[in-house]
């Protein structure tokens, strides 16, 4: 079973309803015994980055993750999710998990798309990642896939965390983590078959991490 | 590199698919749950909804049709139509979509947009505007005028001034809609998405006039639309979105391709 955080962000019921779909148990909570028997996490979210962590400390459930993540769970961060797994946000200016180095910066205004003209910001829509390392989260996944976006801020993880990248105005990362702990920029609950197959690598990794021990 | 979008746009009347030409004369042409689905299978971006029921019955088949798509469809939707309240959008965004379009309501109350941006976030809140040409004026000096009701109603509101408060108020992603060319299939109206998609920082929709697959290559080339909205195009079996796509990525544009 895979334990969606709650901590009132949006878009919780969107991959609760893809798992569902994929057939994959699943619940939305934030009580840390279901959390603690769940198989993995999955630690979404859309929102702002200060009152997402208000929440998180309100709730003790920064406490809670930081222990399961120490004791092994598997973790996927999705779009805020991705960022706030960092040291700090400048949205809202904001010191945030620190589980993974690095922190979390605005695209400048200032950047321009290839043809020239300046980016539209919000980064909206379905765009492509470069592979800097091989993750099980893409197996089976036609690399050529596009991914779907919506964010302002991008992450940006100490190197040797960078999973994937993506262009926008400049090329930033999309994908970072290390075995066991994911973060996507992207959301893969609305990024079609590529975005399911992610998931469903999840669930799969989650199962045999949970029957290995 | 960010791919244009694709977007078909289902007008929805009690529950069934309907298409009409220049806001009048609705026909009945399908289930919607079933049409969205088979888009999603051909490769669309990205999907709307155009909730044309006025019932309050209406309304509830509506947040059916919204809940049956977000079970089997994985990529954002959005639903417009008769949304006026920040309980309104959270109604539908419960039910499943992505994305709220405001339109007449947010000409009328500005502050909806704001409302729902602090509520949900930009990236929620689309702003659909209706434009009608007219000649340019010292109260419409871009000669694009807001109307409302179908067209039916003119607002005495520059379309260019509209557009860039809509984004200032914190509108995510803005729908210009040409009543000149809906249903035409006569083409974008080039002039008024390229005349907002240079004056506003977030993406711009093209919507109204597709009749050809070229029509989009131009809504995204020469009039800088991050996405072209389509209906009667794709409602009729005329192309499949697949075949839409395909074209536009021989002419070169950036467009998703393996899905």
């Amino acid at each position: 079973m895979l334990a969606i955080l709650d901590y009132k962000a949006g878009n919780l019921t969107s991959v609760q309803r893809a798992l569902e779909y994929l057939s994959i148990p699943c619940t939305i909570t934030a009580d840390p015994q279901r959390i603690a028997a769940s198989d993995g996490l999955i630690f979404p979210g859309v929102g702002a980055a200060g009152s997402a962590m208000n929440t998180l400390r309100e709730t003790g459930l920064h406490n809670i993750m930081a222990q399961q993540i120490q004791a092994g769970k598997p973790l996927l961060g999705i779009c805020l999710g991705c960022q706030i797994l960092l040291d700090h946000s400048q949205e809202n200016n904001t010191p945030t998990l620190g589980i993974i180095p690095g922190h979390c910066a605005e695209f400048s205004p200032d950047l321009c798309e290839e043809d020239g003209s300046p980016i539209n910001i919000p980064h909206m829509g379905w765009n492509s990642l470069i592979m800097k390392k091989n993750c099980v989260l893409f197996n089976g996944i036609d690399l050529r896939s596009e991914f779907y976006f919506v964010h302002s801020y991008y992450p940006q993880p100490a190197p040797e965390f960078v999973i994937a990248t993506t262009c926008y105005g400049r090329e930033f990362c999309s994908v970072h983590g290390r075995p066991g702990l994911w973060a996507t920029q992207f959301h893969p609950e609305k990024s079609g078959q590529p975005g399911l197959k992610l998931l469903s690598n999840f669930y799969t990794y989650c199962s045999e991490v949970h029957h290995a021990h | 590199m960010l791919t244009k979008r694709v977007i078909p746009c289902l007008d929805v009347r009690n529950g069934k698919l309907t298409k009409g030409v220049k806001f009048k004369d609705n026909i009945d042409i399908g289930d919607p749950v079933e049409t969205a689905r088979r888009y999603y299978e051909d490769g669309a971006d990205e999907i709307v909804f155009y909730d044309i029921t006025a019932s309050h019955e209406g309304r509830g088949i509506m947040l059916k049709v919204v809940e049956h798509v977000a079970e089997q469809i994985f990529i954002p939707f959005s639903v417009g139509g008769g949304i006026a309240t920040v309980a309104d959008m959270r109604d539908v965004l419960l039910a499943g979509a992505e994305k709220i379009s405001v339109n007449s309501a947010a000409v009328k109350n500005p502050h909806i947009i704001s409302e729902g941006a602090a509520a949900f976030g930009s990236q929620c809140i689309v702003v659909g505007m209706d434009v009608l040409r007219v000649p340019q004026s010292a109260a419409i000096p871009s000669g694009y005028e807001i109307v409302i009701h179908g067209g039916r109603k003119h607002m005495g509101i520059d379309a260019l001034w509209w557009a860039q408060e809509a984004e200032r108020l914190g509108a995510g992603e803005l729908c210009v809609n040409s009543i000149d060319a809906d249903g035409t299939k006569d083409g974008y109206e080039l002039t008024l998405t390229r005349l907002i998609a240079d004056h506003v920082r977030i993406p711009v929709i093209a919507s109204g006039g597709a009749g050809s697959p070229q029509h989009m290559v131009d809504a995204v080339t020469k009039g800088r639309a991050s996405a072209a909205l389509i209906a009667s195009i794709v409602h009729y079996g005329e192309y499949t979105v697949t075949d839409l796509k395909r074209y536009m990525a021989a002419q070169g544009v950036p467009v998703r391709t393996v899905w």
